[in-house]
């Protein structure tokens, strides 16, 4: 299995005879990095806002009416599968494998991220059957602010696989959809980043605090 | 009036016209309210007509619409801003005029006159003071570091089209509905559906969103094309001054940018769906809000102030012909003034109750900012000492800004002592010093770098004569509208209030409309000097592209400069690049070979979203939901459609390129150098004669 000695990147392999695709991809990853850094910040903020909000419960619900952790333990397995599963869809691109394997873990990393989304789903409206909805408090609007935030890039990274999936299917491997799988898989690890901070700071630390 | 709110149109009703205030109610106020609708309308008719009449929609819609050449990006962002400038100026006469009318409650009412603070900030932040300076930046950047276009050309076509949308909502809620009063930081709960439960500080809210959005992208598309597009040899320390403000400037975008959309969406999520952010009860917190927007809205000013630097960096080293002094501390002065910037956004609510402590540290974090500035002060003053200087438009901005610039500063030390901004806080004395700052440093700053590089975009120079009027005209009127405010100010008067009974007053504000009236003669001035100099145009001709005997890579090429920029990628070998070429003797190179170009071809989603947002942000503001949503899935469809476009680029054989370039290259060995002195003569045709008594 032969790679191309310098200037590659984890899971691309475009051949050292396209010096000019590196350089594109080069500056389109770096620029996807920097516009994660600055979602990023998004996501600081409304850590903030939650952490300053945890005791704003106005006389409603709290996180230990609230919280089921089973069910964050589940989303945690679930969404750290997806991104060992988008891992493996990088390795087979990075080694060449058939296009079909790529197209295999894309599909098991929808389905994960689907089943992320529904098992989050059931828990903000097993959370509404106790009345903790965001109108109830502000620190239901801190939560409900941030947790679902999360679910929209989750939702937004699962319309992106079912794009690229079918844009593999018709273009096949051109440097052009290799980019964007490279910049699909920072996505996808930085929502994982993302969750941790979720569990850390909004359920843990709503336990511990609130 | 009986609202509806959940039928077709929403909201939307007949009472949303300004006219039927008009007839329920003819008076000052609503004939004010009515001609400013009615010029919106006009100006639209004008427009559509005009373009109609010369048959232009079709080289409209190709050669600009859909064009993703970053200098035509560069030149529609800056006409966007001199028209959203011209609102702005006369929205700022207006609010002066009604202080002039004297004690008492003047000519508006007072909602009328807080929708006017409004707007005013709104537009002169977001819309004029933006998409100024990345207009420029789009326009002189790539040139600068020898690229052929940004990092991500139709990207940047998309934050135009977002920019513009977001601008054009401005507009449209002079003629349906109201604009918020909430001023341009909209602070909760005033802003709340509580206390606000008209459509205002809808209006604000998404058209900040939408070009936040914008102008986040931009922010990552310049970080991006100044770190990963400079030519070869170009280091980061031989970078030309105004690149080094502007990838600072970028990276403030990008991390400042996020606190107002979190801001603006939370204060969203509160109106639309009952959340309690910043609400008064059940746990809202509008101290958060107060946090996020400062936390935005100090990186801001300096992220608009910080290229004005660099302009005038490149201003006074062009017209003192001498390399700028101290270049590795303006770097860092830059670079400290960036970092500084993120720590000191307490200093907007000083009286708000925090600790003493806090105040304290905060104070002193923004007394710091000044040391840096002073540094920069002293190597522009540096630049000019023994410099063989011509008074040309740019460098008279300069000069101004020199020295108004330096009262702004220091009134702004004063106000960072939290002592002093007890005293001071919420009075007219804060719209002085933010005035002092934000005119001589940004905006001239901005009509400077339009004279210093409009023969660059169009290939013939401004009018000089009329160049001078304007800057006159600016600086005579920025003193009288804005020096009177620190004095009305230490006596107490507060800002944003619609009248006021102190006849002690009276005078300060007599010559402050007077101020705001030679200002108004200042913006007229520029459109009489941009048409007097089109009519001149065939005498100001500078086809060879270097007529200010320029320092930096940009003078290296034609003017206006070919859609590529250049033949070949120049390879830099020292920081005044051109000018030390120009010394060697070995300017204007003739290449051994020629290669293929290749381009980015147009495209038409900038545009597309554009219109899209536009319907999206007008269906929020007026809750008429299905259209929101039906936009959105739009968005959305046509962006992924977009994506499956595979003929993004264009090439441009070596043929042509080489054809181009030899004739260029004919032309600057048969014109006549001219003398840098002479460069305002119509002998100027753009070929500076090197220097024999140079001077550094």
């Amino acid at each position: 299995m032969k790679r191309a000695p310098t200037h590659s990147y984890p899971g691309i392999n475009l051949g050292e005879r396209h010096a000019s695709a590196h350089k594109a991809t080069e500056v389109v990853t770096f620029g996807f990095w920097v516009f994660l850094m600055s979602d990023l910040v998004y996501f600081g903020l409304m850590f903030a806002i939650y952490i300053t909000m945890i005791d704003a419960q106005a006389g409603g619900p709290g996180p230990h009416e609230l919280f089921d952790l089973k069910s964050i333990f589940a989303q945690t397995l679930i969404l750290l599968t997806s991104s060992l599963t988008v891992g493996l869809a990088m390795l087979a691109l990075k080694y060449n494998l058939p296009r079909a394997r790529i197209v295999l873990w894309f599909g098991v990393t929808l389905l994960l991220g689907i089943s992320f989304l529904v098992l989050e789903v059931r828990d903000f409206m097993a959370m509404a059957e106790q009345g903790g909805i965001p109108q109830r408090s502000g620190f239901l609007s801190a939560f409900f602010g941030l947790v679902p935030l999360h679910g929209l890039h989750v939702a937004a990274g699962c319309l992106w696989l079912i794009v690229l999936g079918i844009q593999l299917r018709v273009k096949g491997m051109t440097d052009v959809i290799i980019s964007r799988v490279v910049r699909l898989a920072l996505f996808w690890h930085f929502l994982d980043l993302i969750w941790i901070g979720i569990i850390t700071i909004v359920y843990f630390g709503g336990l511990t605090y609130g | 009036m009986t609202p509806s709110y959940s039928g077709f149109l929403g909201r939307l009703d007949w009472d949303a016209l300004p006219i039927t205030g008009l007839i329920q109610n003819p008076n000052a106020n609503e004939i004010v309210a009515n001609a400013a609708a009615a010029i919106v309308l006009v100006g639209v008719f004008v427009v559509v007509g005009l373009l109609s009449w010369f048959r232009l929609w079709t080289p409209l819609w190709r050669d600009w619409l859909t064009s993703v050449d970053h200098k035509k990006i560069g030149i529609m962002y800056v006409v966007f801003a001199i028209v959203m400038l011209a609102r702005g100026v006369l929205e700022g006469v207006v609010m002066r005029a009604q202080q002039a009318a004297g004690p008492g409650d003047g000519f508006l009412e007072a909602e009328h006159f807080a929708e006017l603070f409004s707007t005013h900030g709104t537009i002169m932040i977001f819309f004029v003071a933006v998409p100024f300076v990345f207009g420029i930046a789009n326009y002189v950047v790539p040139l600068m570091i020898g690229a052929r276009d940004v990092a991500f050309p139709r990207l940047n076509q998309i934050s135009l089209g977002l920019t513009v949308s977001s601008g054009m909502m401005l507009m449209v809620s002079l003629v349906v509905g109201r604009f918020s009063t909430g001023g341009w930081t909209a602070y909760p709960p005033y802003t709340g559906a509580a206390f606000n439960p008209g459509v205002g500080p809808d209006y604000w809210i998404w058209a900040i969103v939408v070009s936040g959005v914008g102008t986040t992208l931009t922010g990552i598309n310049f970080a991006v094309t100044i770190y990963k597009m400079r030519a070869p040899g170009m280091t980061f320390m031989r970078l030309p001054m105004y690149c080094w403000t502007i990838i600072c400037s970028s990276i403030l975008i990008v991390f400042a940018m996020p606190p107002l959309g979190v801001a603006a969406l939370l204060l969203a999520a509160d109106r639309y769906l009952d959340f309690h952010f910043f609400t008064n009860d059940l746990g809202g917190n509008m101290m958060n809000y107060a946090n996020l927007f400062w936390l935005f809205g100090h990186p801001e000013v300096y992220l608009l102030v910080l290229p004005a630097y660099g302009i005038y960096s490149e201003v006074f080293a062009t017209f003192s012909a001498k390399r700028l002094y101290g270049y590795n501390s303006l770097v860092i002065a830059t670079m400290s003034i960036a970092v500084l910037s993120f720590t000191v956004w307490l200093h907007h609510f000083f009286t708000m109750g925090q600790s003493a402590l806090i105040n304290a540290v905060f104070g002193i974090a923004t007394m710091l900012i000044a040391i840096p500035t002073g540094v920069k002060v002293y190597d522009w003053m540096a630049t000019l000492w023994r410099g063989r200087i011509r008074f040309s438009v740019p460098m008279l901005y300069g000069l101004a800004f020199l020295m108004l610039f330096v009262i702004g500063g220091l009134s702004g030390v004063i106000l960072a002592n939290p002592t002093v901004d007890y005293q001071v806080h919420n009075t007219l004395f804060l719209v002085a010093h933010f005035h002092n700052v934000l005119l001589p440093g940004v905006l001239f700053g901005l009509l400077a770098a339009y004279n210093y590089w409009f023969p660059k975009a169009f290939g013939f120079r401004l009018n000089e004569v009329w160049g001078r009027v304007t800057v006159a005209l600016w600086t005579i009127g920025f003193l009288l509208t804005f020096m009177p405010l620190y004095f009305v100010g230490l006596m107490g008067m507060p800002r944003r209030s619609f009248s006021y009974d102190d006849p002690s007053f009276h005078p300060f504000m007599m010559v402050a409309i007077v101020g705001a009236l030679v200002i108004t003669c200042a913006l007229f001035s520029v459109l009489i000097q941009l048409w007097v100099s089109i009519r001149d145009r065939e005498k100001t001709r500078v086809p060879v592209g270097d007529p200010w005997d320029g320092r930096t890579l940009e003078w290296s090429i034609p003017s206006p400069p070919p859609p590529y920029n250049f033949a070949i990628i120049p390879t830099v070998t020292d920081r005044d690049d051109f000018a030390a070429a120009k010394d060697k003797g070995a300017a204007y190179p003739t290449p051994d070979a020629y290669e293929d170009i290749e381009l980015p071809r147009n495209t038409g989603i900038g545009f597309v979203l554009c219109v899209l947002s536009g319907i999206w942000m007008f269906a929020l503001v007026w809750w008429i939901w299905w259209l929101a949503a039906l936009m959105t899935v739009l968005m959305i469809l046509a962006v992924i459609v977009w994506t499956f476009d595979d003929s993004t680029e264009l090439t441009i054989p070596a043929e042509e390129v080489r054809k181009d370039h030899e004739a260029w290259l004919a032309r600057v060995h048969g014109e006549k150098a001219v003398d840098r002195d002479f460069e305002t003569s119509p002998e100027n045709r753009g070929l500076a004669r090197p220097d024999l008594e140079a001077v550094t």
